[in-house]
């Protein structure tokens, strides 16, 4: 099924809708545009506490999308530094109870949990791989940036990004398609 | 007088060369910074080769991306990866070497303090493993010593990201598993690794000599340049045979299905005990960040 993905990028615009995210199949090619939230694991901890206790987030994740990721410096003049995705399945405890609560895509590197899996095929949402290393290329497509919650987190506070065709690929999708599982088997030579 | 003369000759008659703190600081600082800002041309070269060979569409995109990454990067000056890594830093002290003005390894960490600081680089270090707070300025380093002939000091920086490094797994065999064993275990860790560690990667193995050994030789094996095989020529055979195999997985660029999985293997050995044969798999992301200085 790889074969017949076209390298035609996709545009997609946030917040995002059910409809669009049913749409997207592994291995296509998507540019974000809208708002990206950053968010690693000590911000994770800490939206998840707010659940568990019934309190109100500091980001609406309703039709948002959330990129695992923690900026370096942004020198002077600059907007934000470089900023490329760190590894997701450190995240991956903590992201079906975001899903559950609208969170519609994640943009991260590497291979998610079961879990987090299903909670995508159950809640309609999308995971996305943004290429790992590429950070200084990416910073390039954040026109603004702020700290919306947990400045006392540093790089791993949560920013609002504004992003003009923020380049990643569909990885797992509504429908249980992993292209990490799918991509190995197309590439894995048989000699 | 006669005291600082003599100071200045060891015993067999060889001059002691003074070394300055802050020139050693000044000097780490800048490596922190360039192996964060500008990409080897030996790891460039080997990515335009994997360009060229990489049959998956996606996987041809991504290595184009990670080649106009280090562009920008060096254009604007600013850090290939947010992850700017743990400093990592190799020192080879001359025994001929004396280091005036303070603590050499106090040196090497305001070093990486000014580098981290003044280069915009992301402070990645916590103070303590548990309690897990942020020291502020990406200190301390981890730094290995040798001792060496000669009045040089060599400082080699070598930034570690974290994505690679978690990746990275050490085992000790029976003996009798031997080489393919060893090349079993390779093949298990970097399928394992998977997209982790933003392949293509470089694969640093260490066989051999004890737990913490092994470990160390697959680290200083990654500090070789890409193009740059073992100069025992078996051990280059075998690396060349794990790089064929490594990429046959079909892992690929960021693990997205592809021929490139690694640039390179780098093998080194050590001498073994007679009922241990450990192996250590030490993976570096396709950044490969390493610079070194002579003083």
């Amino acid at each position: 099924m790889l074969e017949n993905i076209s390298m035609t990028p996709i545009r997609l615009t946030t917040p995002v809708t059910d409809d669009i995210i049913k749409q997207l199949r592994i291995g296509q090619k998507v540019l974000i545009n809208g708002v990206l939230y950053t968010g690693r694991d000590a911000a994770h901890a800490k939206l998840v506490a707010l659940i568990g206790n019934g309190q109100e987030l500091p980001i609406a994740l309703k039709g948002q999308i959330i990129y695992y990721a923690g900026p370096s410096p942004a020198k002077p003049g600059r907007i934000i530094g470089s900023v490329g995705p760190t590894t997701s399945g450190r995240m991956d405890l903590y992201a079906p109870k975001l899903i559950a609560l609208g969170l519609k895509g994640m943009v991260g590197k590497g291979k998610r949990s079961p879990e987090v899996i299903e909670a995508i095929k159950q809640y309609n949402s999308v995971y996305f791989a943004a290429v790992g290393g590429a950070a200084a290329l990416i910073s390039k497509t954040i026109k603004r940036c702020e700290v919306v919650a947990y400045p006392e987190l540093g790089p791993e506070a949560i920013y609002r990004l504004a992003v003009e065709d923020f380049s990643v690929i569909v990885v797992n999708d509504t429908q249980g398609g992993d292209l990490y599982e799918e991509g190995i088997k197309m590439y894995a030579a048989t000699s | 007088m006669w005291l600082s003369v003599l100071l200045q000759i060891n015993e067999e008659g060889n001059t002691i060369k003074p070394i300055n703190v802050v020139d050693i600081s000044q000097a780490v600082a800048k490596l922190c910074i360039d192996a964060n800002y500008f990409l080897d041309q030996d790891v460039l070269s080997a990515l335009q080769k994997a360009y060229e060979e990489e049959i998956s569409l996606t996987g041809k995109e991504i290595i184009k991306q990670i080649i106009d990454n280090a562009d920008v990067a060096k254009k604007e000056e600013v850090p290939m990866c947010q992850d700017t890594g743990f400093a990592v830093v190799f020192v080879e002290l001359g025994q001929d070497v004396h280091i005036e003005g303070g603590s050499l390894e106090e040196a090497i960490n305001e070093g990486v303090r000014r580098g981290y600081t003044d280069g915009y680089l992301r402070k990645s270090i916590v103070g303590h493993p548990l309690e897990r707070v942020n020291t502020g300025d990406n200190t301390p380093a981890v730094v290995y010593y040798k001792l060496v002939p000669g009045d040089k000091l060599k400082i080699i920086v070598a930034p570690k990201g974290g994505g690679s490094e978690n990746m990275s797994a050490i085992k000790m065999l029976k003996p009798a598993e031997g080489v393919e064993g060893v090349k079993q275990f390779v093949l298990d860790t970097v399928l394992a690794a998977g997209p982790n560690p933003c392949p293509p990667i470089i694969v640093g193995v260490g066989i051999g000599g004890t737990f913490e050994k092994a470990a160390l030789l697959a680290k200083e094996s990654l500090l070789r340049a890409v193009d740059t095989p073992n100069t025992s020529p078996e051990i280059a055979d075998l690396e060349r045979e794990l790089l064929i195999s490594i990429n046959k997985l079909g892992v690929g660029p960021q693990g997205l299905g592809g021929r490139i999985t690694a640039l390179a293997v780098h093998v080194d050995v050590f001498p073994a005990h007679i009922a241990s044969l450990p192996v250590a798999v030490n993976i570096n992301c396709h950044a490969s960040r390493h610079k070194e200085i002579i003083l």
